[in-house]
């Protein structure tokens, strides 16, 4: 039964061992798609360069068939896999703040690592701004609390507010992220035209 | 010098991350993040340099608080993996240079500001969504989580509605 961990499998110091084994992996996909160049993330939000798009839905899409099919065969216990609590309002502010970062800093905070370790001063810089980030924030929390602990929901899923099967939204959003591929590859080729004819 | 190859199909390449974040489901019961790497250790320089300070802050005290303090957090060790594996796979394609990546039209001196910008904006955003692109978006994106899809969906918002704004350092 899974998550080993969970199920005590090995103990903290094993925890740390994955952790460095699985981020090498994540490192490395994350090099391989060109996620760690600026100018090709800042690219999908100028419409000439969807990579970002499509290897995070790809992953996301992969990711959630694979945890709903091993739930459903009974190997991972998902009761037992941490789902990120909902508070709504610092969310969505939060995501907001974080979507203007990105697009200034063309890196977002892993790939901003990626870019690091690959000689990139930009990926430096971005890392040292993000520590600081969250560092003023840490230090200035007091007066913050209010609004970053404003309304909680719990763990809170598509499922549960959609009124839906699991299943169910499980298959939407794969039909929802083909649509977007698709749809992705339209504007890459409508864009490169364009460039080819100007 | 070896040659520099060509990134990897998009496509596969998120389904293989897609296969990473599976895997840390499966082997841990967690997701990946980046965010919080960079949490705890701010963390833990803030409590190494004042104590008081660091206690004084609840946020900052939640990653003192953690099981083996801020220095075993497992973000932080999961990011060190991932300076690692960038690299590798970088060195191997013949990718690694010292360079900063910019758009045509500025100088290196106003892209690397505008990281720095973008990175505290960023660290502030990820403070209150409690996590990032990795944490919120893939990994809760892949677990329904309402909050984390909230989360993703506004960071598009804000990009692109920023993004005429500062055309010029990437066009």
């Amino acid at each position: 039964m899974t998550p080993l961990y969970e199920f005590g499998a090995f103990g903290d110091t094993g925890a740390l061992v994955a952790a460095v084994c699985i981020g090498i992996a994540f490192g490395w996909c994350l090099e391989r798609a060109g996620m760690g160049s600026a100018r090709k993330l800042a690219a999908q939000f100028y419409l000439t360069d969807l990579t970002v798009f499509k290897v995070m839905f790809s992953a996301v899409v992969t990711a959630m068939l694979g945890a709903f099919w091993l739930g459903r065969l009974g190997v991972l216990d998902l009761s037992r896999v941490y789902v990120p609590e909902t508070f709504l309002a610092p969310q969505l502010v939060g995501g907001l703040v974080f979507g203007a970062g990105f697009v200034i800093g063309g890196l977002c905070p892993g790939t901003s690592c990626v870019a690091a370790a690959t000689g990139r001063i930009d990926g430096i810089v971005l890392m040292l701004g993000m520590f600081l980030g969250v560092l003023g924030t840490g230090l200035a929390f007091a007066p913050l609390r209010h609004f970053y602990d404003s309304t909680p929901r719990g763990t809170f899923t598509l499922p549960a507010l959609l009124h839906l099967p699991y299943g169910g939204v499980v298959l939407a959003v794969v039909v929802m992220a083909l649509a977007g591929f698709r749809g992705a590859e339209w504007i890459e080729r409508r864009r490169s035209a364009e460039g080819a004819g100007a | 010098m070896r040659p520099q190859r060509p990134y990897s199909n998009p496509y596969l390449a998120g389904v293989s991350l897609g296969l990473v974040l599976l895997a840390a489901y499966v082997v841990m019961g967690r997701g990946l993040g980046a965010s919080g790497a960079f949490a705890s250790s701010a963390a833990g320089l803030t409590a190494a340099i004042s104590p008081p300070r660091a206690d004084s802050s609840a946020y900052l005290a939640g990653y003192l608080q953690a099981d083996g303090g801020p220095w075993r957090n497992w973000l932080l060790w999961e990011i060190a993996g991932v300076l690692v594996g960038g690299f590798l796979s970088a060195w191997l394609a013949g990718r690694l240079r010292v360079e900063t990546e910019r758009g045509p039209r500025i100088s290196d001196g106003t892209r690397l500001a505008a990281a720095l910008a973008g990175g505290v904006l960023m660290g502030v955003g990820a403070v209150f969504a409690r996590g990032c692109t990795s944490g919120q978006a893939l990994t809760g994106g892949a677990l329904l989580s309402v909050g984390s899809w909230g989360f993703m969906l506004m960071a598009f918002a804000g990009a692109y509605l920023v993004a005429p704004l500062v055309r010029r350092a990437w066009t």
